[in-house]
């Protein structure tokens, strides 16, 4: 079972500044990125639905706007998987060890059970 | 030989092998960690793979190969749906779940509720999407197993059905996750192999040309230039805007469900931090997404090289365009034996394929029984761990025997649906519970219960009322017609009412409990707290 932790600990740390730059700095990226992919997926689907001679419009060869805006889909999502897990690592996973690290020091919260 | 004795060969092979990780990963299993989270010691890249082994289901493989040899793009379309989901579990759900949960995904809905309400919702969710999404597995595997092996008689089918129930309960009893996993990993592997190796012959056959390639396929399946876009399954110009509405319905909740089925997130549980959680993420994006590339050379190659007459004269469906297409590569490469060995491998891979992904969904919905309903509701927190894992071994049992049963009613029924109902009743209710539970403040009891209950209804009662059920030729009850709406996807309503429901529940009650959400938000966030990797 978990062990119940003071909460005040908690709030603590929540009001404190350098857990509020953790939060902004993650959701700050992490919610307009989300908006932004979605958009773009929902775009690609109505386009599929409702623009089907844009879409079928040849490129080059046999290459369709269809063909290369589905890869485009896969392309921009392997980059943003990238872009956040660079972001994660650079701007997020130092602040939060910190926090975890002083907490974990001045042993007001203990580990989980195992 | 023929391909179906080297079939069952390669069958028994990895049947035997995955049997010996089982009972290896038997005696490693002691603890309800190591039952439910394979003692969350998998590195990043293992659950990555695991990650595409429980992802990539036969219905993505055979499935979207035969959709796009028979109706071109549209089957494109459907597997991109399920590729972006996963943004959506990597940015806002996998490392802060990882961080505050335990075993399932009640554990972080009912981190800051009131336990036994919000775990009876998740329970049953997680019980009704994981059994929805393993009949249609199931079923599918039937007609599967049959068309591969040769078997067309309806008791080798029903046969068929209680083998492949009967591994995936063994699997899971003994296994546990850590048994499920390495299943996950060997299958994963297995498949990304024949997949590429497939790949590679149909690009060699057009000299790296895809545009070729798809002039080929397009020439072949009778249908000309419109096979190259979408419109010929989804969303037809003869179905007019209610069609195209239903295939913006279809990813809505293909993008949506994804961060939202308990299979999934289980996975989360099963390495040591939030930041490898994160990493198995960016492994399984690359592993699906270059998957679903290699599908599109394999439906667009089986097409040109096979022809969507023949696929379609085989299989209605389409389920044998990747097999078929294995073995017209190995016949022209290699000569006869040649395209016997491929047809052989790539019906190996197939099955390996169904045995991994039923083994999660049970895993996932015996887990939720044994820890949220029995442990927590029936026994309100006062069953031991010992206790929960036996639960969990019993309700593996039960809930694979039912699964068994209810495959073999429904296997002359269409029951393909499943699989977008299981992801629109996850994107509906789960999802939103999910995501108001990490990030607002204000959510409480109430609102974790409005959101589940009416996103689930919701969907399975406007799927009872579509034509999938009634009123149509294709529909679950072909002779009936009680339909009401004209959509097959509910996800366009019910997404949107899951939503509200939760945001209705929670301001309509006064509970709130601002101590409890600065709890879930410094540990999500910071990993404070988090559950420990065990080790032996």
């Amino acid at each position: 079972m978990t062990v119940q932790h003071d909460p005040s600990v908690y709030e603590r740390i929540q009001a404190g500044e350098q857990f509020q730059e953790l939060r902004r700095r993650y959701r700050s990226w992490a919610f307009p990125m989300t908006i932004a992919f979605l958009v773009w997926y929902l775009l690609y689907v109505v386009l599929s639905g409702f623009a089907r001679d844009f879409m079928g419009a040849k490129l080059f060869g046999n290459i369709n706007v269809a063909l290369v805006f589905g890869v485009l889909q896969f392309v921009s999502t392997f980059l943003i998987a990238w872009a956040y897990s660079r972001h994660a690592a650079a701007k997020l996973d130092p602040i939060a060890d910190e926090l975890r690290g002083e907490a974990e020091s001045r042993d007001e919260v203990g580990e989980g059970a195992k | 030989m023929s391909h179906e004795t080297l079939s069952t060969i390669l069958f028994v092979i990895f049947v035997a092998g995955t049997l010996a990780i089982t009972f290896w990963a038997s005696r490693n299993t002691k603890t309800a960690s190591d039952y439910y989270a394979g003692g969350r010691s998998f590195s990043g890249l293992q659950n990555g793979l695991a990650i595409g082994g429980d992802y990539m289901s036969a219905a993505s493989f055979l499935g979207i190969a035969g959709i796009i040899a028979l109706s071109g793009y549209d089957g494109f379309l459907y597997s991109i749906g399920f590729l972006v989901a996963w943004l959506v579990a990597l940015l806002l759900v996998a490392e802060l779940m990882r961080n505050s949960g335990k075993y399932t995904m009640a554990d972080v809905l009912a981190f800051r509720m009131s336990p036994r309400p919000v775990r009876t919702a998740a329970g049953v969710s997680t019980i009704v999407v994981s059994i929805f999404y393993l009949l249609a597995q199931m079923v599918g595997a039937g007609a599967l197993v049959g068309l591969l092996l040769g078997v067309h008689s309806e008791a080798g089918k029903i046969w068929t059905i209680i083998a492949v129930g009967l591994l995936m309960i063994i699997y899971v009893v003994f296994g546990g996750m850590k048994g499920t996993t390495w299943v996950q990993i060997v299958k994963a592997v297995m498949l990304m192999v024949g997949a590429a190796l497939i790949t590679l012959f149909v690009l060699g056959k057009f000299g790296f040309n895809l545009s070729g390639l798809l002039g080929d396929a397009a020439a072949q399946s009778g249908k000309g230039e419109a096979f190259l876009n979408s419109g010929l399954k989804y969303g037809t110009e003869a179905q007019g805007v209610w069609g195209k509405i239903d295939l913006i319905s279809l990813g809505l909740a293909l993008v949506l469900g994804t961060a939202g089925l308990p299979h999934v997130l289980i996975r989360f549980y099963t390495v040591p931090t939030a930041r490898d959680a994160r990493k198995s993420v960016l492994w399984g994006i690359g592993i699906i997404g270059v998957f679903y590339l290699l599908t599109l050379v394999l439906g667009f190659g089986a097409a040109a090289l096979v022809g969507s007459k023949t696929i379609a004269e085989a299989d209605k469906a389409g389920n044998t365009a990747a097999p078929l297409l294995a073995q017209k590569v190995g016949q022209d490469l290699f000569g006869d034996v040649g395209g016997t060995v491929l047809l052989a491998v790539i019906a190996a891979v197939a099955f390996a394929t169904i045995l991994a992904v039923v083994a999660g969904l049970t895993l996932a919905s015996s887990s939720s029984f044994a820890h949220d309903l029995y442990a927590h509701v029936f026994k309100r927190g006062g069953a031991t761990e010992r206790q929960e894992v036996v639960v969990a071994r019993i309700a593996a049992f039960v809930i694979g025997a039912v699964a068994i049963a209810l495959s073999i009613f429904a296997q002359s029924l269409n029951v393909a649906f499943l699989v977008s109902l299981a992801f629109a009743v996850a994107a509906s209710g789960n999802l939103p519970a999910i995501l108001y539970s990490l990030f607002w403040k204000r959510f409480n009891t109430a609102g974790a219960v409005s959101a589940i209950y009416g996103g689930l209804i919701s969907a399975v009662v406007l799927v009872i009322f579509s034509p999938v059920v009634s009123g149509a030729a294709t529909a679950m009850f072909p002779d009936a017609d009680f339909h009401l709406i004209p959509l097959s996807n509910p996800g366009i309503f019910s997404i949107p009412i899951g939503f509200l429901c939760g945001y209705l529940g929670t301001i309509l009650s006064k509970e709130y409990n601002s101590a409890k959400y600065a709890e879930i938000e410094v540990r999500s966030l910071t990993g404070l707290g988090a559950e420990k990797a065990t080790s032996h």
